[in-house]
């Protein structure tokens, strides 16, 4: 198999008389880094939020390593997946060690604590973490303990929705740094919703500059930046005070 | 130790201790006579009963039933057989006739009606009525010649009067009386009921109102006033009998018509000033008015006997022991049994509820209605459904319990931390593993409180279920109330209050342990701003 690891093709969806999604169609190969970028309401959320089935989208179709997505069980597929939220949803009555471990023991691993230090580790999180609870780490070690839970069952694909966006500058540039690493010795496949265009263009090896529902640019980031499609994407990149 | 508890409170639930369970028995069942919770009905119950067991029929006592709409439904429904009703109450309480003032018409008119609607019948009255009543010292009556309200009207202007705030205010009280006789006082003094005839044989004021066959009136020698205009509606007292006991133990109704215009004004006063102020015994005085009446054997001579010295109350307390424990273990039962059943239906009613909303809303709200209901009044629902006794207390209990319940797990459940549940799911928890794993467990501080909050509603309406029958700590309270008897209210409230802060330190501990470990910093801090 050598298709993409997502394929997404003409998908739409509406909320009452709001069309979040307007014919979107966005191939996100294996081992890349996609960043959905835009502003509020442009509809990157719906977007990643439709590949593992927290949206029901209205048409079109989603595959995900050649499956498509409604002809799958709902919760295998997000079980499949990793997924970071951005302000970390970790689970406050369990220790941390038991909020890594969340997928493993859900598909009933026998190894599943073994698993949760091993991704520990991959995320930068020392063991001595595992036994804490989530209140008493900082912002950026819930974070990292978020993308541990993410791969800990062995995901190969990370849906990461805004996932440094509370951070300090300090914090989100060593997460990012931790998620370049990790992405390249884990082979992983991301997709990342981000609102940051600087922390786009660090990490992803493609961005989808989305506006009002539509993709407005798809394109890797040096060609984003020195050659913005539409007037709505300089002025985008101006805005962000990205030197074309 | 669990085990052991629950086994007593199951016993509690099966040994009938006179104020058993409402289940019928499918033989001849004993007659089952009852009183209204106010010392004269008490006594006029007592003396029923007594007059029966006499004549070999057995008797069931259920004395204290809360009020006149209590113990009419129980008699209706045939949970109860006889209890000493007042023309007037039947009248104005139960008919809701317009008030009359002549008192063989107000008799006629209750007969009828209640025999045609009901198949209830009125024996023939007692011989006294308990209505109100304008009482002045023996000295002022002879001083002016007092004999009537009409003779009082002459002189009124020269006394002082004190009358509770309650008869200055109703129209069927003062202001209605001094019109129709003209009455102008020197001054009307408000008094409490407990104070006035202290405060009228102190000479303080001239003239009180009360009831006619208060005992006070005997004790300090009073004389009541003829009401010559007939202004106050007539209350006579008679033995209000059901349906069943007219048609399967028509002997039964021929004793007690044996009463019959037995009971003057004056005897009636003597022998509620020996219980109300004297402290003797109900039993003890009924069975010396019935061997003085003549419808008895003479009393055996210790039965009778005052008590001469009081004992302390902490002595009090230890003479009562055995009784204290039953009413204890009876009132658990009445918290516990309901508490367990609201958590047993409202816990998993909220939780089906939460993942219906639309449907939630509406239905709490109804659950909500339940708690409206003022506690005597849906007790008093429950007895034409089950009758008295321990069956409609605990249904009523259990109906009060739903509502903290099912709100308190329903908002606790839905508001569990919201991004918690969005991983939850976002990582692959089936619904039910989102609720088993996130939201129960983060909503147990809630729920806990809910049930909490029921435990505590729960002790406090529990002690008015003695006023169905239904027996718990309520009983010495409800008894002490209508005798006058502050000692035996106390030893019924001050266990019902401990038992209480038991209850929601027990409760309080199961709440902190049911917490999350994490959550309880916050807990404690919630807990501190409370």
């Amino acid at each position: 198999m050598t298709g993409p690891a997502v394929r997404i093709e003409r998908v739409s969806k509406s909320y009452g008389h709001v069309r979040a999604l307007i014919d979107v169609s966005v191939d996100v190969p294996r081992g890349a880094c996609v960043a959905l970028v835009g502003e509020s309401g442009s509809g990157k959320t719906t977007l990643l939020r439709c590949i593992n089935r927290l949206v029901a989208f209205d048409a079109g179709q989603i595959t995900v390593f050649g499956s498509n997505v409604l002809e799958s069980d709902p919760v295998a597929l997000r079980r499949a997946i990793g997924y970071v939220p951005q302000d970390g949803g970790l689970l406050p009555h369990w220790r941390v060690r038991r909020n890594v471990a969340l997928v493993p023991w859900l598909d009933g691993a026998p190894d599943a604590s073994t698993r949760a230090e091993r991704a520990m580790a991959a995320v930068g999180l020392e063991p001595g973490m595992a036994e804490r609870w989530p209140h008493e780490l900082s912002g950026g070690q819930q974070q990292r303990a978020a993308v541990a839970r993410a791969v800990a069952g062995g995901q190969s694909l990370v849906l990461l929705d805004e996932p440094f966006g509370a951070l300090d500058a300090i914090a989100r540039s060593d997460l990012q740094a931790m998620m370049i690493a990790l992405r390249e010795q884990s082979s992983l496949t991301l997709v990342l919703v981000t609102h940051d265009l600087t922390e786009a263009f660090r990490l992803a090896t493609a961005v989808v500059v989305m506006r009002a529902g539509r993709v407005e640019q798809h394109a890797p980031p040096a060609d984003i930046r020195n050659a913005p499609a539409t007037p709505y994407v300089a002025a985008l990149l101006a805005r962000a005070g990205v030197e074309p | 130790m669990l085990r052991l508890a629950a086994a007593a409170l199951w016993a509690a639930l099966l040994v009938p201790n006179g104020a058993a369970a409402g289940l019928r028995q499918a033989g001849a069942r004993p007659v089952v006579v009852a009183s209204k919770p106010f010392g004269e009905s008490y006594l006029l119950a007592e003396m029923f009963a007594q007059l029966l067991e006499s004549r070999g029929i057995p008797v069931e006592r259920r004395a204290g039933l809360g009020a006149t709409q209590v113990a009419f439904a129980a008699l209706r429904s045939g949970a109860i057989d006889v209890y000493p009703e007042y023309t007037g109450t039947g009248l104005l309480a139960i008919l809701h006739a317009a008030p009359m003032h002549d008192a063989g018409a107000v008799f006629d008119t209750v007969q009828r009606a209640f025999e045609q609607r009901w198949g209830i019948r009125w024996l023939p009255p007692l011989g006294f009525e308990n209505t109100y009543a304008i009482a002045v010292r023996a000295g002022t009556a002879s001083r002016y010649g007092l004999r009537t309200l009409s003779d009082l009207a002459r002189v009124a202007p020269r006394l002082t009067a004190g009358f509770t705030p309650d008869f200055i205010g109703r129209a069927d009280g003062l202001p209605g009386l001094a019109h129709v006789y003209g009455l102008h006082f020197a001054a009307v003094r408000p008094l409490d009921q407990a104070l006035k005839y202290r405060a009228l044989a102190s000479g303080k004021v001239d003239v009180v109102d009360g009831y006619s066959t208060d005992g006070s009136i005997a004790r300090y020698g009073l004389v009541v006033l003829g009401d010559d205009r007939h202004f106050f509606p007539p209350y006579q007292a008679a033995a209000l009998v059901g349906a069943r006991l007219q048609r399967d133990d028509p002997a039964a109704v021929t004793v007690l018509t044996e009463l019959s215009g037995r009971l003057s004004a004056p005897v009636m006063r003597a022998l509620n000033q020996r219980v109300e102020i004297g402290g003797e015994s109900v039993a003890a005085v009924a069975t010396a008015a019935l061997a003085s009446l003549g419808l008895t054997q003479a009393p055996r001579a210790v039965a009778a006997a005052p008590q001469t010295t009081k004992p302390s109350f902490t002595a009090y307390l230890w003479q009562r022991r055995a009784t204290l424990w039953n009413e204890t273990l009876r009132h658990l039962l009445l918290v516990a049994v309901p508490l367990v059943a609201g958590i047993i239906a409202g816990v998993p009613l909220a939780l089906w509820l939460e993942r219906r909303r639309r449907a939630a809303e509406p239905v709490i709200r109804a659950v909500g209605v339940l708690q409206t209901i003022p506690s005597i009044a849906l007790l008093a629902i429950m007895i034409p459904l089950l009758g008295v006794g321990v069956w409609p207390a605990l249904v009523a209990l259990w109906l009060y319990s739903l509502y903290p319940i099912v709100r308190g797990t329903f908002t606790a459940v839905r508001d569990a931390d919201p991004s918690a549940v969005a991983a939850g799911r976002a990582l692959g928890m089936t619904p039910a593993q989102v609720l088993r794993w996130i939201r129960t467990p983060l909503a147990a501080p809630g729920i806990m409180a809910g049930i909490r909050t029921a435990a505590v509603i729960d002790v406090g309406t529990a002690t008015l279920a003695a006023f169905i029958g239904a027996g718990g700590l309520g009983e010495p309270i409800a008894t002490g109330l209508a005798l006058n008897d502050t000692r035996l209210i106390l030893s019924g409230a001050i266990p019902a209050a401990v038992l209480a802060l038991i209850v929601d330190a027990l409760l309080a501990a199961v709440e902190w342990s049911t917490t999350p470990e994490p959550l309880r910093a916050a807990a404690r801090e919630r807990s501190r701003d409370r």
